[in-house]
């Protein structure tokens, strides 16, 4: 029989750090994230599948991707 | 060189052999008459005591490598002259602002630009002092004798390090390039000063912290005390600050370092002066001729002393307010148009008079020359300012 | 009908995802960094602390040696042995220190124009020593700091403040500058292609000798504006992604596709005597006279 999981994502968001470029809402492929007013934001936390292009694309060590 | 062994040797070597008398085990140079021998000899004396050697591209990539390996630990030396130390204020002010020990030697030449490149001069005394931009410590020695030259290369690697600031060895292409008899002393005889090292845990390491005094021990990089230097303003810890407060506070204290440490820096000859009527105030090649006219005017019965530093920044004020206030007149002969004369006169607080005795025509200002602007025969003494070509051409018609 | 629980097997853990954990290499109280908002700067200094990271090597063993400008910044958030320069005398540092401790791995992040214009002259010689140091290039096109002149990179026909009618000087390439002067590993990577980047350096730092990596990055606060750039991610898309190609895709593409595109990748690699190993044997050769 076949078993589907559910990845779990906890995004981490340093707002102290984050100097709102939107880098990583520009390139997250599933549309995670969103800017809200100069910060970013999670808007789909669901949509994450843990490929941290956004913490690899963020300039300011403000975003990490941790798996529960 | 085994010690106490009497040799003929050139200013320049005898320069090296102090350096590494002193511990020097890396020199960074770039080849420029009058000092090119400095760099030679230590290109073949260095490998062969495990020490480093290298000719960079330019002056300025040499006053940044002996900074570079002076974080690495190692007593560092380059030498140039005028048209290279102009090229090394840049590094120099960042010697002085990060605090890293390092010895630059200049041996004069004619100037300026690219002047009589083997003629001597003695026109970057003010340069030694004033050429960096900004407020910045300075320690120039002026050595005047070829073994003189050995024991004030020694001296001047000690002051680096004790003051965590690079020292200016200032002498000019005659003094180098002249041979004389030199005694190199055994290893121990000197004092050699190794820098203070930081004795607290790495996490704790502050490169500038000035609540011990004002010069902190420096670490070198590469053994356990991972710090920042840079030449920007920077805090206690060595990371670059904003705060004027701090700014105000390091400015002050990278002079004051240097300012309240004066007298043990201060180093004069005293020659003929306990009774001296008239001074003469000369370093390098000029007090060589000032000496001689001294006991030439003594055997005419004029008393005249020389009164002559070793050290020529900080500027010797004291000794020449006391001179001053009990002499008619200090002569300050040097071969520029005039630089060192401006601080005489300035010292002497209008005790005495000050009158300059110049010559830029690449040779040494002769004794008579010293000898009759004091006794006023023939020979007029040159006032800073004015105009000397005429007297020049008096003075080298006359014999001496 | 459903399965009895005992025959139900679970599914092979996959290992949990982790971030990298950059805290060991940060210096503490020193984020966030002066970089604006979208400047590559920041991912290629993450690139390169991951590529140290693989390297294994001590803290202590690594000295970061830098001019002046943006780029000249990121030794002060690392906790390397780090030095701050002069406005292109990096590698003239480097070089004494990398020669007095020979021990050390010398890493320089210098700029396009600290490198190329003012440290043009001890670029090349650098690359002609062969002394074991990494010379990592952060060529945005532009001097970052002083608000946009520009660089001996900066393409022609492009803006900046000292050239508002377009730049009407042919730039430098990095890699065939340094790879004609010498330098044994050239290669060039771009903020956008981080994987190939981080590997680059990695490689970069390992080689021994000198290795020249040309980062191409982005400014978006000065050449990003006065190009008309929209945002750091259309500089990231044009200038990074569409404006290079790898040096394996090269091969396949026409004079005419290559035209105006940059090269990424190693491009030249090979093996010279290094100097201080040379300076070594100089020196064991002339104690044995």
């Amino acid at each position: 029989m076949a078993v589907a999981e559910k990845r779990i994502f906890r995004i981490e968001i340093d707002e102290r750090l984050c100097k709102g470029c939107s880098l990583c809402v520009d390139f997250c492929p599933t549309n995670v994230l969103t800017m809200d007013g100069n910060l970013v934001a999670v808007k789909e936390l669901d949509a994450c599948n843990g490929c941290q292009l956004c913490d690899n694309r963020c300039p300011d060590f403000a975003i990490q991707v941790f798996e529960e | 060189m085994a010690g106490n062994k009497k040799k003929f040797m050139q200013g320049n070597e005898a320069c090296t052999e102090g350096a590494l008398y002193a511990g020097c085990r890396f020199y960074a140079g770039y080849p420029i008459t009058p000092s090119t021998e400095v760099m030679e000899i230590c290109g073949a004396r260095l490998p062969k005591i495990g020490g480093s050697f290298i000719q960079m591209e330019d002056e300025i990539a040499s006053i940044c490598a002996i900074v570079g390996a002076s974080l690495g630990g190692l007593k560092a030396m380059t030498a140039t002259s005028g048209p290279g130390f102009s090229l090394m204020q840049e590094g120099l002010g960042f010697a002085c602002m990060t605090e890293v020990p390092c010895v630059i030697v200049n041996v004069m030449r004619s100037g300026p630009s690219t002047g009589f490149p083997t003629g001597p001069s003695q026109s970057d005394v003010m340069q030694a002092k004033w050429g960096t931009h900004g407020d910045h410590p300075a320690i120039v020695l002026t050595p005047a004798s070829v073994e003189e030259l050995f024991h004030e290369t020694v001296r001047a690697f000690n002051l680096s390090e004790l003051y965590r600031t690079p020292v200016i060895l200032l002498y000019d292409e005659i003094i180098g390039h002249m041979r004389e008899a030199v005694t190199i002393p055994a290893p121990g005889e000197i004092e050699v000063v190794a820098r203070r090292a930081p004795t607290g845990s790495p996490a704790e390491y502050k490169p500038y912290d000035a609540k011990g005094g004002d010069i902190a021990p420096l670490a070198a990089y590469g053994d356990g005390y991972r710090f920042h230097v840079t030449g920007l303003y920077h805090a206690a810890d060595g990371f670059p600050t904003n705060n004027t407060q701090l700014i105000e506070e390091a400015c002050i204290r990278l002079l004051r370092k240097i300012d309240d440490n004066k007298e043990r820096i201060w180093k004069n000859e005293e020659y003929y002066l306990d009774d001296a009527e008239v001074g003469i105030f000369a370093y390098g090649v000029s007090a060589k001729s000032a000496k001689f006219a001294v006991r030439e005017l003594r055997k005419k019965g004029i008393k005249a002393g020389l009164l002559r530093p070793l050290t020529m920044w900080p500027f010797p004020d004291r000794a020449v307010e006391e001179l001053a206030g009990r002499v008619k007149a200090i002569i300050v002969p040097e071969m520029n148009m005039g630089q060192i004369v401006y601080e005489v006169e300035r010292a002497a607080h209008g005790k005495c008079e000050v009158k300059g005795l110049f010559r830029v025509d690449t040779e040494p200002i002769k004794p008579v020359q010293i000898i009759e602007c004091i006794t006023g025969n023939g020979s007029k003494p040159s006032s800073p300012g004015s105009r000397m070509a005429e007297m020049m051409v008096e003075r080298d018609m006359l014999d001496g | 009908m459903s399965t009895p629980a005992e025959e139900i097997k679970p599914l092979a853990k996959k290992k949990k995802k982790t971030p990298f954990n950059y805290s060991p290499y940060v210096r503490g109280g020193k984020l966030p960094h002066i970089w604006c908002p979208g400047c590559g700067h920041g991912i290629v200094l993450k690139c390169l602390l991951r590529a140290i990271h693989t390297t294994g090597l001590a803290k202590d063993d690594i000295a970061m040696v830098s001019g002046i400008g943006c780029s000249s910044r990121t030794p002060g958030y690392v906790d390397f042995n780090t030095l701050h320069t002069l406005h292109g005398r990096a590698l003239a540092y480097a070089t004494g220190l990398k020669l007095a401790k020979p021990r050390l791995k010398v890493i320089v992040t210098t700029g396009d124009g600290d490198a190329l214009a003012i440290g043009g002259n001890h670029f090349i010689h650098a690359c002609r020593r062969n002394m074991d140091m990494t010379i990592l290039v952060y060529n945005n096109a532009v001097y970052g700091m002083t608000s946009g002149q520009a660089s001996p990179t900066t393409p022609q026909g492009k803006i900046s403040t000292t050239s508002r009618n377009g730049s009407i000087e042919p730039p430098f390439d990095t890699c065939t500058l340094a790879q004609a002067a010498g330098a044994t590993f050239v290669a060039r990577g771009t903020a956008y292609h981080f994987q190939e980047l981080e590997k680059v350096i990695y490689e970069a730092i390992m080689h021994k000798g000198t290795s020249v990596v040309d980062i191409i990055d982005a400014c978006p606060t000065y050449y990003g504006r006065f190009n008309k750039y929209k945002s750091p991610t259309e500089m990231m898309e044009k200038i990074e992604k569409e404006g290079t190609v790898s040096v394996k895709q090269a091969d396949k593409l026409s004079p005419e596709e290559l035209a105006g595109k940059l090269l990424r990748g190693v491009l030249h690699k090979s093996d010279r005597p290094e100097y201080c190993s040379e300076y070594q044997k100089l020196m064991t050769k002339v104690q044995a006279k």
